[in-house]
């Protein structure tokens, strides 16, 4: 039985057209199943180098040099918070605010909650300096935030 | 001093901003026929005449760098847009992209005209999620309006824009490390030469662009080269390989000031009007202990150097790598500047490509000394190893493959030769408050 739904497969086959060459469909692929999965794990890679005609070695060789990807023993919470800990943020408090969060929630930066709703990150700078100490939100920025704005989001998830 | 009246964000707080009605409705894309039906070269002449410095860090001249292409070559020629933004401290691209992307699809079509190219490919960092919602749905507009595609508005000019978005690193903000990553490979910047120019994204000749320089593009083809010219720094008479400093920048300002902003201004403006004038001061009532004038990896402007002209030449003549992407972070009085760097080096480390030894092994130990002089178990004789660590890596010795290693080395080297004796007293004292035993213990 294949790991991959038939829906990403076509998914990942959409991205074809946009590259001249499969490979290019690397990352695109990694994210469509790595955002549906909340991981990708072996079997993903196989399947997903099958796709696009790559041994699964070069998929893994790509996948683990972007730290960004979780493998199957790490997967994802629902939802992932990153707090900044660039330069603009620290000098704002987004150490401590990293640190809080941490402790409030009894998860070290890159683990989940026990009951799988976030996984907390640090970040580097997220590009939004001029709100800092800044978080991301899965992909949504939030900015100027404190202990208090921070919780808030993430028990509104 | 006039207030300078923006352009390149000039749009961003209309209703609607980013869609193609409040862009065409303000006269976005009104030449655009026009400039398709030009001669490429003419274009790449205009652009190469206004004196458009790239505005992604390295400050290369924009149309010089389009002339670098092979003459008559078949095709495919390929443009990157750069939008990976990453430098800490910088986020311009970020309000281009999300206020107002057709100002920059219009640079992306301008420029894709005079390189003959019809595939853009714009590298886009995950964590711009708004940006590549505001993109996407531009894009589709466009395609939708004839603006993109085939035979755009009749003139046989054809382009498809293709969103790719990265994974988080730094790496794939240096040119060729973004094209590798684009290429579905792990983010390792390449051996230059050849020049992406003649051999860049899947082999083909390649410009990579920053997000900044195009949405200039469009205002220089809107406005003319003389327009650009009339703002910024001219050349200095006595440097005859000095192209100037024409034209608006995006200046971005954060850490300890009042109001962090992202503000327009002549090329050529100081630290000390934009910390005083524009960011409302440093914060609580401090002073100015450092700045970082254009993302940390070109190092420490101090405070007696804030009358530095924060244009490309200017950072350069006070110590620092250059201009860099002219993000200014303010740091104040109370802080520690050992706490700062130790904060730019641990940066680096993480995003090393590791690929060099001397960037790979040098980020990782000047972030291992600095953990040492933190703990307490420094000594003063590690400021000079850090400054001889610092000052074996990167391109200007020649030692490694990408300038990521010289950004990491220099605010290493900006700060032990701008602060040591700060550095001296935190060793001195740190030393002071831990026990030999506790050192001892730590050691092990
Ligand atoms: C480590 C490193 C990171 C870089 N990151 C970026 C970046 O995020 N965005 C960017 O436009 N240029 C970045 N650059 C500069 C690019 O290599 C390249 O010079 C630029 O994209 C060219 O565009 P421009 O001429 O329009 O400035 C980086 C360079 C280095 C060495
Ligand atoms: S200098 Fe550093 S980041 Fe650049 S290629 Fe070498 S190891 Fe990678
Ligand atoms: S340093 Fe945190 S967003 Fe830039």
């Amino acid at each position: 039985m294949s790991v991959l739904t038939e829906e990403l497969r076509e998914r990942i086959k959409a991205e074809f057209p946009k590259y001249p060459s499969k490979r290019a469909v690397t990352l695109p692929a990694l994210h469509i199943v790595h955002d549906a999965m909340r991981a990708v794990s072996t079997g993903a890679i196989e399947e997903i180098a099958e796709l696009l005609e790559l041994h699964p070695s070069e998929v893994h060789d790509t996948m683990s040099f972007y730290n960004f990807f979780k493998d199957e023993k790490h997967p994802l919470g629902r939802h992932r918070v990153w707090v900044c800990r660039s330069i603009s943020c620290m000098l704002r408090g987004g150490e401590e605010l990293l640190e809080k969060l941490a402790e409030k929630y009894g998860v070290h930066p890159g683990q989940t909650t026990a009951d799988g709703k976030f996984t907390l990150e640090f970040a580097e700078c997220l590009g939004a300096c001029e709100g800092a100490p800044c978080i991301l939100l899965n992909d949504e920025c939030h900015m100027d935030m404190t202990d208090q704005s921070a919780s808030e989001l993430i028990n509104r998830l | 001093m006039a207030v300078f009246e923006p352009v390149l964000l000039a749009r961003i707080n209309r209703p609607d901003s980013a869609t193609l009605k409040s862009y065409q409705a303000d006269g976005g894309y009104a030449r655009l026929k026009e400039i398709l039906s030009m001669a490429p070269a003419d274009v790449t002449n205009i652009v190469k005449d206004s004196g458009l410095r790239g505005r992604g860090g390295a400050g290369f001249p924009c149309g010089l760098k389009w002339t670098f292409l092979p003459k008559d070559h078949p095709g495919p020629i390929y443009l990157c847009i750069n939008a990976d933004e990453s430098e800490p401290g910088t986020f311009n691209n970020r309000i281009l992209m999300e206020k107002d992307p057709h100002q920059l699809i219009e640079g992306i079509m301008i420029a894709c005209h005079a390189i003959r190219s019809s595939n853009a490919y714009l590298y886009l960092r995950y964590e711009y999620g708004t940006s590549y919602r505001a993109l996407d749905a531009a894009v589709k507009e466009c395609y939708g309006a004839g603006l993109l595609g085939k035979n755009i508005l009749g003139t046989g000019f054809n382009l498809d824009i293709v969103l790719h978005r990265g994974a988080g690193a730094y790496i794939c903000g240096e040119e060729t490390g973004l094209i590798e990553s684009l290429e579905g490979k792990r983010a390792w910047p390449r051996i230059k030469p050849p020049f992406p120019a003649i051999e860049g994204l899947f082999r083909k000749p390649t410009i990579v662009n920053n997000v900044e320089t195009l949405c200039c593009v469009t205002q220089i083809l809107k406005r003319g080269k003389e327009w650009f010219q009339s703002i910024g720094v001219p050349p200095d008479p006595a440097n005859p390989r000095d192209p100037g400093s024409y034209g608006p920048k995006l200046y971005c300002v954060s850490g300890h000031v009042n109001k962090p902003c992202c503000v327009e201004l002549p090329l050529g403006v100081t630290a000390r009007e934009l910390i005083e004038e524009h960011a409302g001061g440093v914060w609580k009532g401090r002073k100015v202990k450092a700045v970082v004038p254009g993302g940390i990896s070109m190092g420490f402007l101090s405070a007696a150097e804030l009358d530095t002209k924060l244009d490309f030449a200017g950072p350069g003549k006070a110590g620092c790598l250059g201009l860099g992407t002219a993000a200014v972070v303010v740091v104040d009085d109370q802080t520690s500047m050992v706490d700062v760097l130790y904060n730019c080096c641990r940066f680096m480390s993480h995003e090393s490509c590791g690929q060099c030894t001397p960037c790979r092994e040098g980020t990782s130990w000047m972030t291992r000394i600095l953990e040492r002089i933190r703990a307490g178990q420094g000594k003063v004789e590690d400021l000079n190893l850090l400054t001889e660590v610092a000052g074996s890596m990167g391109i200007i010795p020649g030692t490694t493959i990408c300038g990521l290693s010289d950004g990491a080395a220099w605010p290493v080297k900006n700060a032990i030769s701008k602060f040591r004796s700060e550095f001296e007293e935190y060793i001195t004292s740190r030393r002071a408050s831990v026990t030999s035993a506790q050192r001892l213990m730590a050691a092990h």
